[in-house]
């Protein structure tokens, strides 16, 4: 059976895929016996804590830990010294881990210092004598961007900027097709809005937690809660200087990450603290450090212009973006840019992106980086232009639809993809026609994201027990080992409960990109069915041996081997447990493997469908029914697809409605803890219904979609069109918190 | 700094341990005793991950001081299977797949486990308040709900 | 730092009196354990109440209540008396953070800790409590909007210790309501709250009241202006219109990361409105 064999996903009659069974690591996360990040203890552990700038700007003149490493109890302390000098590539994250030349944000982290315990790693920090130069700071986006504003750097910017721009401007990016100014001739009405969205965390409920071991043979190890333990392994090897092969990295059990956990802040500190102190050392951080000090995502300004005509068909599309992206260069304003207009199939499109650096935190990817903002921003200008021709929102999605073949406004065509079908869904829902009461409003909205494939590899071992064990090296942040072990299962023909999925460490596997891109159940699934293929080859091969035939003359169906062709009938099946049991007389172990760089990712689209009730007293906002329509190719494991819709649906109504980044006029970020960010609570909720579409993708053999993250693409634009709606008024300010709806009614009133 | 001595109850085991006065519950849990299903979120009283129980009454072992801890009954995630058996709610956020990242799993159990020995029978609405010191990011909360009101149903018929 | 559980209230005051440095008592820890974790205070003494005899108990007298310094916010809850004679003093305790929380808090706690936001101190001054303190010099008690003095602050001397507070006993037709407004549904800090007791004569008429307001000036209030707009009154719409622009009056609040001037302002009105309609239903009147 070659390696490559599609199934036609049609057709298939799947056995496991589609069932939802148990979780292989269920037991140890309902017991608390499964070990996250923070769980992990070694002999002789000493504890790492980090010194952080309390300026959002300041010049570091000097450093003085000499107070800090005379208390007893303190083994080691590094600070700039300890870095460096690295590849340019990595320098601004080396930077970001620990500050160099200046302090460019509140939380930068300044010093670290590894203690017997963690008391005296607090007294410790308080020794240590920063001298700063204060700067002068900006934090907004569009501040930044003024002439005068405060210049992080001198030269950030690349040749895509054009002269004469704020130096915090640093980099540029235009993607379309056709004309838009003759696109918006054509129009009978164009409209125009600006936009801005506030800062917003992951969120995750599990702090940055890490063990490092780094010894003076150069050898080391590193327990991490990461989406992607071979590139934290890499970047710190490359930031300690040490051989990529030396670090073996192990990913813990991980307590969400949503693309917060995909690059690293304190691991390569803990690990200069080891090698300095040659003990292991432990590192967690604190919520008030994941908040001033992690990756939160971009706020942003935006500006777009849409012509439409009265039976709806849009004619012209442009959208103007700016992104800070805290002080370093790469807000997602790119993948904005590239998104913004993707759901639809336009003539004339044209989005331009800038990316602003400020005195924030670095961002780190937020399930699916830069497209929520921009769907906002555009999906609210079509339920304007909607509401101006009275017309259906959903008829006017459908009618622009982007749809098989049609060109992406960034660039591709598009293969087969299931945007319409989600469409026709959420029209033809129950809940777009039930009624709403006063003071409610219904919102819709479209999102898109790309999907990533990637590097990957697997391992699978054929046990002689006739079980099997699958490793992969794909953090599992969402049940992805048991959508992984039902692939393996139906492949093999054998139950679910024969596999057991693990996540291998860095020694064990090739390299596998992160857990990013929604690509896990995609790119591992694809490398997980091709290494039970590869398997059942060695398998078929085995049986063949044995009976003395052909290996061509071999078939696997429903989990055994048999004889086929002129052979047929000739010999008992035989099952994978009874090659497995007497592998060692026919040439030893039986093992499938596969390293690839998977490509065929399918796009992914969704339609959300909302209710709520506005308090016009209050400004408070009540969601009182949402309904998510997403299309996932081929749902392995539905209660993790659904889980993924839900989740992304509700990361999406607290960042509309109360979630942001408060920065003080000093720069200090004012709300670092789960009090005053205020991601939603159960109470907040209703049921969050979730209805799997399935356009199976062809790149992929069992028609998988990655389901990750198109998910929050719609809920910001969706709530927005919905309390629109059930105010009475615009809103163009996320999130729409009560005092700023109580304005937007008072000021249209 | 001479640590404190405490005597305590800890899932029905006799437990002793020292502790440093400023040291909290969710500490000598995790750091002394090795019993790391308790996490922290926080360490604020905000997530709810490190839910335990005193004397029968929901608290954050982070907002708790370990030396208070004398004398009392506590009760953990550790303690909520019968042996090899799972407690009827383990069963359903596995059937549910009422967790994602599981790890605000351990407080939502022991949170929801405290609510059903007090109201057999709670609305959604119960549930859903009950539960509101307990963060999750991943669910958006919606099979957990299931999974506790399935369970209420179920133990109510047992 | 030093954690010492004293068996009564004489070695409670004994202890606090006798620390040079920096002591503080502890009953339900949910405010004072965040301020330890976040470095923001370092005591020398942490004195635990919890262990003094009486402290955790709610005790009927002269026709109301008195709930002792440490009786959590669920406990109080579960009080059917105290739930009957003063349900908006016993909201606003349960208002206070989540379950967990309700599992530790107190409103002694909430009352010293001297928030301007605190959520039972607002229904607790329009009940009219009295705060019972011991101290080094002996006993005393104070009314309730007495005890917050500005952020932070509280009207305890060195040594003293809050030791009860006492819920009066009320005439007939009476009621109380408590609201606070919060983004979420559940686990933020009130950014307005608005507490209001009634009383009724036989004809639905208002013979007494009191308003107490939260978050919008550095101390909890009480607006005698908003209660005198409400009593001779049925609670018409002028009434109501009348409480409204005396409680938005009295506010002097601050621009902060939980709400604006003018929202506070704004919204103080509407919430004491909401607040008095429902304590006069309780009272058994009718608009």
């Amino acid at each position: 059976m070659p390696l490559d064999q599609q199934i036609d996903q049609d057709e298939k009659d799947f056995r496991i895929v589609g069932q939802r069974p148990l979780r292989p690591d269920g037991i140890d996360k309902v017991t608390g016996r499964a070990r996250f990040g923070a769980d992990m203890n070694a002999p002789g552990m000493l504890v790492g804590r980090v010194l952080r700038s309390p300026h959002a700007h300041a010049r570091i003149r000097s450093i003085d830990t000499s107070k800090a490493m005379a208390l007893a109890g303190v083994k080691a302390v590094v600070t700039r010294d300890d870095f460096g000098p690295v590849d340019e590539s990595l320098l601004d994250v080396m930077v970001n881990c620990m500050a160099q030349d200046k302090a460019l944000y509140d939380g930068h982290a300044v010093a670290a210092v590894a203690a017997t315990s963690a008391s005296v790693a607090r007294k410790a920090l308080r020794l240590i004598e920063v001298d700063y130069e204060v700067l002068p700071h900006v934090t907004d986006v569009d501040e930044a961007m003024a002439l005068d504003a405060p210049a992080l750097y001198e030269n950030a910017a690349d040749e895509s900027v054009p002269a004469g721009m704020s130096k915090n401007v640093v980099r540029r990016y235009e993607f379309g097709h056709g004309d838009v100014e003759t696109g918006f001739a054509a129009a009978e009405v164009v409209f125009e809005q600006s936009f801005k969205t506030e800062a917003t965390h992951q969120g995750y409920i599990e702090p940055h937690a890490c063990l490092a071991t780094l010894g003076p043979d150069g050898q080391g190890d590193l327990w991490v809660c990461t989406q992607g333990h071979f590139a934290v392994r890499n970047v710190c090897a490359a930031l300690l200087g040490m051989d990529v092969s030396h670090l073996r990295v192990t990913s813990s059990e991980i307590g969400g990450g949503f693309g917060g956990k995909t690059t690293v802040f304190i691991e390569p500190v803990a690990l200069a603290l080891s090698r300095k102190a040659n003990r292991p050392v432990k590192m967690t951080m604190s919520r008030e450090e994941v908040f001033r000090a992690s990756g939160p995502t971009s706020s942003t300004s935006m500006d777009v212009k849409i012509g439409m005509n009265s039976d709806g068909r849009i004619t012209a599309a442009h959208a103007e973006l700016r992104y800070q992206g805290g002080a370093f260069v790469g807000s997602p304003v790119e993948f904005g840019a590239m998104s913004a207009f993707a759901a639809y199939d336009l003539e004339h499109v044209k989005t331009v992106g800038w990316d602003v650096v400020t005195n924030r935190p670095k961002q780190a990817a937020y399930r699916a980086p830069g497209a929520p903002m921009a769907a906002f921003a555009v999906e609210s200008v079509i339920d304007e232009l909607c509401k101006h021709f009275d017309l259906d929102p959903m008829e006017v999605r459908l009618k622009n639809a982007a749809s098989d073949g049609s060109t992406a406004a960034y660039g591709p065509a598009f293969g087969k993809i299931g945007l319409i079908a989600t469409l026709e869904a959420a029209k033809n829902h129950p809940h777009y026609s039930a009624p709403l009461g006063p003071n409610q409003g219904r919102g819709v909205a479209c999102g898109f994201w790309f999907n990533f494939g990637g590097q990957t590899c697997v391992s699978l071992n054929i046990q002689e027990d006739g079980t099997v064990a699958l490793s992969v090296g794909t953090p599992d942040i969402g049940g992805s080992r048991a959508s992984m072990g039902q692939m393996a299962a139906e492949e093999l023909g054998i139950p679910y409960e024969k596999v057991r999925t693990i996540v291998a460490d860095t020694a064990s596997l090739g390299y596998n990109d992160i857990s990013e891109g929604s690509r896990v159940t995609f790119s591992s699934g694809m490398a997980t069915i091709q290494a039970a293929r590869d398997a059942i080859e060695k398998l078929c091969g085995r049986a063949a041996q044995m009976w003395g035939i052909d290996e061509d003359a071999v078939i696997w169906e429903d989990g055994c081997a048999k004889p086929a062709g002129e052979n047929a009938g000739k010999f008992e099946p035989m099952s994978l447990a009874e090659i497995a049991a007497v592998a060692a007389n026919t040439g030893g172990p039986i093992a499938g493997h596969t390293e690839i760089n998977a490509d065929g990712a399918g796009q992914s689209f969704a339609t959300h469908l909302v209710d709520s009730e506005v308090d016009p007293e209050t400004g408070r906002v009540q969601i009182l029914r949402y309904t998510v329509f997403q299309d996932a190719g081929k749902a392995i494991h539905p209660s993790y697809v659904e889980g993924q819709f839900q989740g992304g649906a509700v990361q999406g109504i607290g960042w509309a409605l109360n979630e942001e980044y408060i920065y003080g006029e000093d720069g200090r970020l004012q709300n670092a803890g789960f009090l005053d960010y205020r991601i939603p609570v159960a109470s907040d909720l209703p049921m969050i219904d979730a209805v799997i579409v399935e356009v199976p993708n062809p790149g992929h053999p069992y028609g998988v979609r990655g389901v990750g993250e198109t998910s929050i693409v719609p809920p910001l634009a969706a709530i927005a069109n919905s309390v629109s709606a059930a105010a009475g008024v615009r809103l163009t300010h996320l999130p729409m918190s009560p005092p700023r709806i109580r304005k937007a009614i008072k000021a249209g009133s | 700094m001479s640590q404190i001595h405490v005597s305590t109850t800890i899932n029905g085991d006799a437990t002793e341990y020292l502790c440093e006065a400023d040291e909290t519950l969710l500490d000598v849990l995790r750091d002394r005793l090795g019993m790391t299903g308790t996490k922290e979120g926080c360490g604020t009283g905000d997530c709810g991950a490190c839910s335990v129980t005193v004397n029968g009454r929901l608290v954050c072992s982070c907002l708790v001081l370990g030396a208070e801890a004398e004398g009392q009954e506590v009760a953990t995630i550790e303690g909520v299977a019968d042996g090899e058996t799972l407690h009827p709610l383990q069963k359903k956020f596995l059937e549910h797949a009422a967790l994602q990242c599981g790890v605000c799993t351990p407080g939502f159990l022991v949170a929801a486990k405290s609510l059903l020995e007090r109201n057999s029978d709670p609305s959604e609405e119960e549930v859903r308040y009950w539960l509101a010191g307990n963060l999750c990011r991943c669910t958006g909360y919606d099979k957990i709900i299931r999974a506790v009101l399935d369970t209420a149903q179920e133990m109510r018929s047992a | 730092m030093r954690y010492e559980a004293p068996r009564t209230l004489d070695q409670a005051v004994e202890l606090l009196s006798a620390e040079s440095g920096l002591a503080r008592v502890l009953a339900g820890g949910t405010d004072l354990l965040v301020q330890l974790r976040s470095e923001r205070i370092e005591p020398d003494l942490i004195v635990d109440i919890k262990r003094i005899d009486g402290m955790s108990a709610i005790t009927a007298e002269r026709g109301g209540f008195r709930v002792g310094a440490a009786v959590s916010g669920a406990a109080l809850g579960e009080h059917e008396g105290v739930t009957a004679l003063w349900p908006g003093v016993v909201e606003a305790a349960n208002l206070i953070g989540s379950t967990q929380i309700q599992g530790r808090a107190t409103m002694v706690g909430n009352l010293c800790n001297a928030s301007p936001a605190a959520d039972a101190v607002p229904a607790l001054i329009a009940a009219g409590a009295q705060v019972a303190i011991a101290g080094p010099n002996g006993r005393r008690e104070i009314a309730v909007e007495s005890m917050v003095l500005s952020p932070g602050k509280n009207a305890l001397e060195k040594g003293e210790i809050v030791e009860s507070l006492y819920l009066p006993a009320r005439p007939e037709r009476s009621g109380d309501a408590y609201l606070r407004f919060i983004p979420r549904t559940e686990m933020d800090i009130a950014v307005v709250s608005a507490g209001v007791s009634l009383t009724l004569d036989e004809g639905g008429r208002i013979t007494a009241a009191r308003v107490g307001l939260g978050a919008v000036a550095p101390r909890p209030l009480l607006v005698e202006a908003a209660a005198n707009a409400i009593v001779g009154t049925n609670l018409d719409e002028a009434a109501l219109d009348a409480l409204a622009a005396a409680a938005s009056a009295a506010c002097d609040p601050i621009d902060d990361k939980r709400g604006t001037i003018e929202y506070r302002i704004d919204v103080a009105g509407v919430l004491a409105k909401r607040a008095a309609k429902i304590a006069q239903t309780r009272a058994g009147g009718s608009r």
